[in-house]
């Protein structure tokens, strides 16, 4: 039972990240657009978020600037396919390369300016991201451990896929976001504000993929900058759109459900599952697949595709 | 009761008349000086001379016999992968799986390579390329016929065909195809002599194949029917069907050979530069390729262009790295400046801003 309760833990530790970055995509996919970016926006975020707390030793800072980092590069994103009318698949893989690059770039850049030619965050901001402890609570046998002892990303993501959950199904402006993604020109007619809500949606997405990438840098190596440090996370994050359908709330278990697929390798009893690693590495790419064509098969409504989705919108080309 | 709507918006966009070829072009060397401009300020910025590093990007490039086949050797995979894009994308259909079916191609070719290296040199050889097309055809054939048959949405599906792709290679690195000679992390063996490209002027044949595929490709999109059909698809299905074509058959067709070409090019890149199979045998070229196909605005000759200078880049940053100490990321960040620029710049081929007259009303 022991080793059940660590691999939860784990599993939600490793689905942290995907969370943030999937709750970001889903809000620009809300609005139509597909941001294939999600891994460039990341890993921009990893580095504002690595850098910064690196510079002020102050946690909140450093999310913040992770935040900002992911919404500029959301911006880049959202001024090509939104206002020029960029192609969005090639704008999205433009911004991922771009970002892991720069990314890197300073990375690399810093380390070769840093004293001892390496870069760790100090202790006193490595102290601010440990698991919370709420006294007696964390302590409370299995509940403790599995809800009340993480660091405050976990927390962060929660409450920021709940928070968009609320924004996109249970108020007004939610409501024009889901009626511009399945169809523009009829939100347009209504009177809805096309433009100001695509631009609101990527940005902010993109901000919080930028958080989802700090806790790339920050917590998975321990707070020792690497290269790629997001390593892939943002792909998974676009195929976890999909098994989410497109909705925040289902993005808390569903990237829980894939962190889990994540970290089933270390805690499979190989005697019961006797699978090579690499299934377990393709599994979400699979589940993803397989989720895609049968809701495809099915037209679905519980889990169905934004209908404008990778089609730009100009308003008098009705 | 609504509020009445007080005035047109500041900025209005429309349309404009087509520019000419010389207008587009001079655009579009317009839209590279001022990437190159961005750039330069971004390695100003970071306390570098933007003249010397774009110098040696350039003379790196080129500054020996050597230097000039490493250069061509980045090239190769980029065009062929291109090209196969570039068919796709015809008829937009979005396919982003170009780094998966590289890999199928890689993997099957590999067989070959791994297991019948004793069979005569250039029947092998004809045998891997043979395996290199089909396999990365028929792993662009299974997102086609999703989407023919239930409209899956081709763009993500064959965004995970890369990834199961990827792994099928680290689960034959892992197991059956583990080289047992290996000290330290598992990985395939080395392909014999007798399975590797042979070179011409120092680089492997890939790239004769590459310029083959730039002359058949062209030939096909601009001369031949099949070539048309991809057009009118790509323009509209409804006048295609309306006109008596085949839609599903000339999809089928086509995503195979955009994945057979990509395949060809999994093929070149294990046993002309390689020399085996590994998880990095696509290595993002899948991804790269599609900016290139896009930049070069899908036509074959301009890609191969393309593909050189993005090497020159490639190789000339390697050469920054050593000089400078940079990482070669700095290639990354200035394709994506690059990039942006150009894709900006395209709108203004066809629209233009238009802002509102004081006291506008019309």
């Amino acid at each position: 039972m022991d080793l059940l309760f660590k691999f939860l833990v784990a599993a939600v530790l490793a689905g942290t990240p995907l969370l943030f970055g999937t709750v970001g995509e889903i809000l620009s996919e809300r609005v139509g657009h597909l941001n294939l970016g999600v891994e460039g926006m990341m890993s921009i975020g990893a580095c504002a978020g690595f850098m910064t707390g690196y510079a002020t030793d102050n946690f909140a800072l450093a999310i913040l600037a992770a935040f900002l980092g992911g919404a500029l590069s959301g911006l880049i994103y959202a001024v090509l396919t939104v206002t020029f009318f960029a192609n969005q698949n090639v704008t999205g893989l433009t911004l991922t390369i771009f970002g892991i690059g720069l990314s890197n770039f300073i990375g690399v850049l810093m380390i070769s300016r840093s004293a001892n030619k390496t870069l760790k965050l100090p202790e006193a901001i490595t102290a601010q991201m440990r698991g919370i402890d709420l006294g007696s609570l964390s302590r409370l046998p299995v509940v403790g451990e599995l809800l009340f002892s993480y660091n405050p990303f976990v927390y962060l993501g929660v409450a920021v896929a709940i928070a968009a959950g609320y924004y996109l199904h249970r108020t007004k402006t939610g409501l024009n976001v889901r009626a511009i993604g399945e169809n523009p020109a009829a939100a347009d007619a209504a009177g809805i504000n096309v433009t100001r809500l695509k631009y609101i949606n990527i940005v902010v997405g993109g901000g919080i993929c930028g958080i989802g990438g700090a806790y790339c840098s920050m917590i998975i190596n321990s707070g020792v900058w690497i290269s790629d440090n997001v390593g892939g996370l943002g792909w998974i994050a676009v195929a976890l759109v999909i098994f989410a359908g497109w909705k925040p709330v289902n993005a808390i278990y569903g990237s829980f459900v894939f962190g889990a697929l994540r970290v089933l390798k270390y805690y499979a009893t190989k005697s019961l599952f006797p699978f090579p690693n690499a299934f377990y590495d393709m599994l979400p790419f699979l589940i993803t697949a397989l989720v895609l064509v049968i809701s495809s098969i099915r037209k679905s409504n519980g889990a169905h595709i934004p209908a404008s989705l990778g089609f730009n919108y100009f308003r008098e080309e009705r | 009761m609504q509020k009445a709507v007080k005035h047109d918006p500041l900025i209005h966009i429309v349309k404009r008349a087509e520019k000419t070829r010389g207008q587009i072009l001079l655009l579009r060397l317009e839209a590279v000086l001022i990437s190159l401009i961005a750039g330069g300020v971004f390695i100003f910025a970071i306390g570098y001379n933007p003249f010397e590093i774009y110098g040696t990007i350039l003379s790196g490039a080129f500054r020996s016999k050597m230097a000039i086949q490493a250069t061509v050797k980045y090239a190769i995979p980029l065009t062929i992968s291109s090209l196969g894009v570039t068919l796709a994308f015809r008829m937009k259909f979005w396919n982003i799986g170009a780094e998966g079916q590289i890999i199928a191609g890689a993997i099957c070719a590999s067989y070959f390579a791994l297991f019948h290296a004793e069979w005569n040199h250039w029947l092998l050889i004809a045998v891997m390329f043979l395996a290199g097309l089909v396999g990365g055809g028929l792993w662009g054939l299974i997102p086609a016929f999703f989407k023919v048959k239930y409209d899956t949405n081709e763009t993500l599906f064959t965004l995970m065909l890369n990834y199961i792709a990827l792994h099928i290679v680290s689960y034959l690195r892992d197991g059956p195809w583990k080289d047992p000679g290996a000290a330290g992390f598992a990985k395939i063996a080395r392909f014999n002599k007798n399975a590797a490209l042979d070179k011409v002027f120092g680089v492997h044949v890939g790239w004769i194949i590459a310029l083959i595929l730039v002359a058949i490709v062209y030939v096909y999109l601009s001369r031949t029917k099949q070539g048309y059909e991809i057009s009118v698809v790509g323009e509209s299905q409804e006048t295609a069907r309306y006109a008596g074509m085949n839609v599903k058959r000339v999809i089928l067709r086509t995503m195979f050979f955009s994945g057979a070409a990509c395949g060809i090019c999994g093929m070149v890149q294990a046993t002309g530069s390689d020399i085996t199979l590994t998880i990095a045998v696509a290595g993002g070229v899948g991804f790269t390729a599609i900016i290139v196909a896009w930049l070069s605005q899908l036509n074959p000759l301009v890609i191969l262009l393309v593909s050189f200078l993005f090497s020159v880049l490639e190789k000339g940053s390697g050469v920054v790295q050593s000089t400078y100490g940079l990482s070669t990321d700095c290639a990354d960040v200035l394709q994506g400046i690059i990039l942006f620029f150009i894709l900006g710049c395209e709108f203004f081929i066809r629209y233009a801003f238009t802002i509102r007259q004081k006291g506008g009303e019309k």
